[in-house]
């Protein structure tokens, strides 16, 4: 392989492997169908293969960018598909006792609703792995198993379908041509990457996920940024949850939001974030949810039984994990490759086994994401 | 009961620890709680429903026959917790093994007898990949098993989207098969769970590999330091949950004669709720797997007095487990706690 300075300057960018894949999943369908890119207008909306993925991602995009800020504080928040359940159950039923579905007043407060019993469940993670000092993975784990019986309690066990015209817009409407719930998702990336980037609370964040200790005795609160986080990461994944009960129209305790957690997961890993904390990019997490996505569609596309959709994401989680692994890349590829989009956490910079190597020397030891 | 690694750490405090702190201290608490717990529950259970023959043994004996797939499964869970990771694939070895068994008997006509064997091989040799890749490659448990999780779900899938009913005569003998007690019975499955919580509870407290899961979960890099071979024990730890996954499989396609790629989906939660409410740390290298007994058994409780109380739906579960589960880690948090100061 040809290494020219430029070459491995854009394959070290931290975007560079979600990017790529992605290009070649989006690639792959093309022999199969032909007009895969191509954007139609019909009835005044847009409508393509693209704007679907875009569209059917969103609930997960929106969940994993509240993932990736767990993630990047050290922790994992598992509790997001009952908490995508818990707010389209409170939501739902809320809508379905009212006399007229479609008044505004009663669906904003019917949404209210919902994504106050998110907050709620975020600030109960956070207080159990903040001030309790629980693991993260077992702390959220409570509202994993226990959120799905309380979101059942709330639909009483049924499926509530419901008929509301404002509401159907978040998961299913469109507004300027285009499904109204990218913009919902435009918005929560652009104040993510706003707050996270354009002030210091980015830094905090990865602060507080590369030494907590550290950054308490430097006088981070890193109990309140881990809190906040968790309270966001619920935000997000109620907001989902209301993408995903106004699409369908109906509040499943059961199904709504099965295994997003997963995939939330997995989309933040693919999307180049570490997770073992410290250093994350919601720019990657978002690329890293449309490969996740157009993985599900181009198996659909390209006529490969459906179920062995599972399969497939399997074999994405273990060759993007094993690349991320240095001992890997060091065995399998001697060193020659570079630490591109996966080096250890930004807590410790110091020298991977592949950054030893004597090829990558004079690479930059430290990613600015 | 002994292990080999228990000595306590005798904290040389300025103070002796007052008798609360000294009870916090002791590691056997979670267990004695948990026991406790199950007992008052059951007491509750006969005070209520006497009359509906709650009393009677073989509902106690019920408790085995219907749980005994999810012991081995925390049985298998609690060996990977013991050594500080993870297993999420449980629930989706125990569906695939299902859908397996039933595909290998139905479809393809053999014996039962020769797939057992088989069943057991592939669970076991899955759990060997996973802790061959968690090991050699420095990847983290949680997200290898996760993939293991996929990977065998989307397996399930591939043998068919359909479930498989089983027929077999052989099979169907087996699942009937009852070893009378006198006051009772219990199923095949029931005593297999049994006999694997004995050998799990002989190889954990009596022999070195049981030490060096101990000594791993409690701290790694001091095992490595004091020469205990790590690699090949978190291996033997991955495989052996994948082995008690396959059998825990294989007894509930016993329990259910049935194979269906949507069996057992989140199972993997129950057996680590079992193991953490049974007094296991989830960080590791403390805890007891007759605990984990107690915590299939609490669960197992819970479910029948749901059935019992008739007016309960079965959601009521999730949340009760989800409680009982937040109690217990709280009770590991103050005991922790405690021993670092």
């Amino acid at each position: 392989m040809t290494t020219t300075p430029r070459w491995r300057a854009l394959t070290q960018h931290h975007l560079f492997w979600p990017v790529a894949v992605l290009v070649v999943l989006l690639l792959i369908n093309v022999p199969f169908t032909p007009d895969f890119f191509s954007i139609k207008m019909t009835d005044g909306h847009l409508y393509g293969s693209l704007v679907s993925i875009v569209l059917f991602g969103s609930p997960l995009i929106l969940v994993a960018v509240g993932m990736t800020l767990v993630i990047a504080t050290g922790g994992i928040d598992l509790s997001v598909g009952a908490v995508v359940a818990i707010t389209g159950a409170l939501t739902c039923s809320y809508i379905s006792d009212q006399a007229d579905q479609d008044s505004l007043a009663g669906v904003f407060l019917a949404m209210g609703i919902g994504l106050v019993a998110a907050v709620v469940c975020g600030l109960w993670n956070g207080f159990l792995v903040a001030r309790m000092g629980i693991q993260p993975i077992i702390a959220t784990l409570i509202i994993m198993v226990a959120g799905r019986g309380v979101a059942q309690l709330i639909t009483d066990g049924q499926i509530i379908t419901i008929n509301s015209e404002p509401y159907k817009l978040i998961g299913g409407g469109y507004w300027l041509t285009l499904p109204f719930s990218i913009f919902v998702v435009a918005a929560v990336v652009a104040i993510t990457v706003a707050l996270t980037r354009r002030t210091a609370l980015g830094l905090l964040v990865e602060s507080v996920g590369g030494n907590a200790e550290a950054s308490r005795l430097v006088g981070i609160r890193s109990m309140r940024i881990k809190i906040m986080v968790y309270v966001f990461c619920a935000l997000c994944a109620g907001i989902a949850g209301l993408m995903i009960s106004s699409n369908t129209s109906a509040a499943d305790g059961n199904n709504a939001g099965l295994w997003i957690e997963l995939d939330a997961i997995l989309a933040v890993v693919i999307g180049g974030t570490s997770l073992l904390g410290g250093r994350f990019s919601v720019g990657g997490t978002v690329v890293g949810a449309l490969v996740i996505q157009t993985l599900t569609t181009t198996i659909y596309t390209i006529g490969v039984p459906t179920q062995t959709n599972l399969v497939f994401k399997a074999a994405v989680v273990i060759v993007v994990c094993l690349l991320q692994s240095p001992k890997f890349r060091t065995k399998v590829f001697g060193g020659k490759f570079g630490s591109g989009s996966g080096a250890k956490g930004g807590g410790a910079p110091a020298a991977t086994p592949a950054d030893t190597a004597p090829t990558t020397a004079t690479a930059p030891k430290m990613e600015v994401s | 009961m002994s292990t080999a690694t228990k000595t306590p750490t005798a904290p040389h405090n300025r103070r002796t620890p007052s008798r609360a702190a000294q009870l916090l201290g002791d590691r056997r608490l979670p267990v004695v709680v948990t026991a406790t717990l199950f007992l008052v529950m059951y007491l509750v259970g006969l005070g209520r429903y006497q009359n509906y023959g709650f009393g009677e043994p073989q509902v106690f004996l019920n408790l085995f026959i219907d749980n005994g797939y999810l012991l081995v499964a925390a049985v298998g869970a609690t060996f990977v917790i013991l050594s500080g990771g993870i297993d999420l694939s449980v629930g989706s070895v125990i569906g695939f093994t299902t859908m397996l068994t039933a595909w290998l008997v139905e479809k393809q006509g053999l014996p039962i007898v020769v797939v057992i064997p088989i069943a057991l091989g592939v669970g076991a040799f899955g759990g060997f990949l996973m802790g061959y890749v968690i090991h050699n490659f420095e990847i983290q448990p949680f997200i290898v098993t996760l993939a293991g999780l996929f990977l065998f779900r989307g397996l399930c899938l591939v043998i068919s989207k359909e479930s498989i009913a089983i027929d077999d005569s052989s099979v169907s003998s087996m699942a009937q098969a009852q070893a009378q007690l006198g006051v009772g019975f219990l199923s095949i499955g029931a005593i297999i769970a049994l006999v694997v919580l004995a050998v799990a509870f002989y190889v954990l407290h009596y022999t070195r590999f049981g030490r060096r899961v101990y000594a791993i979960g409690g701290n790694e890099h001091s095992a490595m330091l004091m020469g205990l071979p790590q690699g090949g024990t978190k291996i033997a730890v991955y495989t052996v949950s994948g082995f008690c996954s396959a059998l825990a499989g294989l007894l509930f396609t016993l329990y259910i004669q049935s194979g269906d790629p949507l069996h057992a989906t989140g199972m993997e939660l129950d057996a680590i709720a079992a193991v953490v409410i049974g007094g296991t740390l989830l960080t590791g290298g403390s805890g007891y797997v007759v605990g984990t007994l107690f915590g299939v058994l609490v669960l197992g409780l819970i479910k029948s007095i749901i059935q019992f109380e008739g007016t309960l739906s079965s959601w009521w579960t999730k949340i009760a487990t989800g409680v009982l589960l937040c109690a217990f880690i709280l009770i590991q948090r103050a005991m922790t706690a405690r021993k670092k100061t």
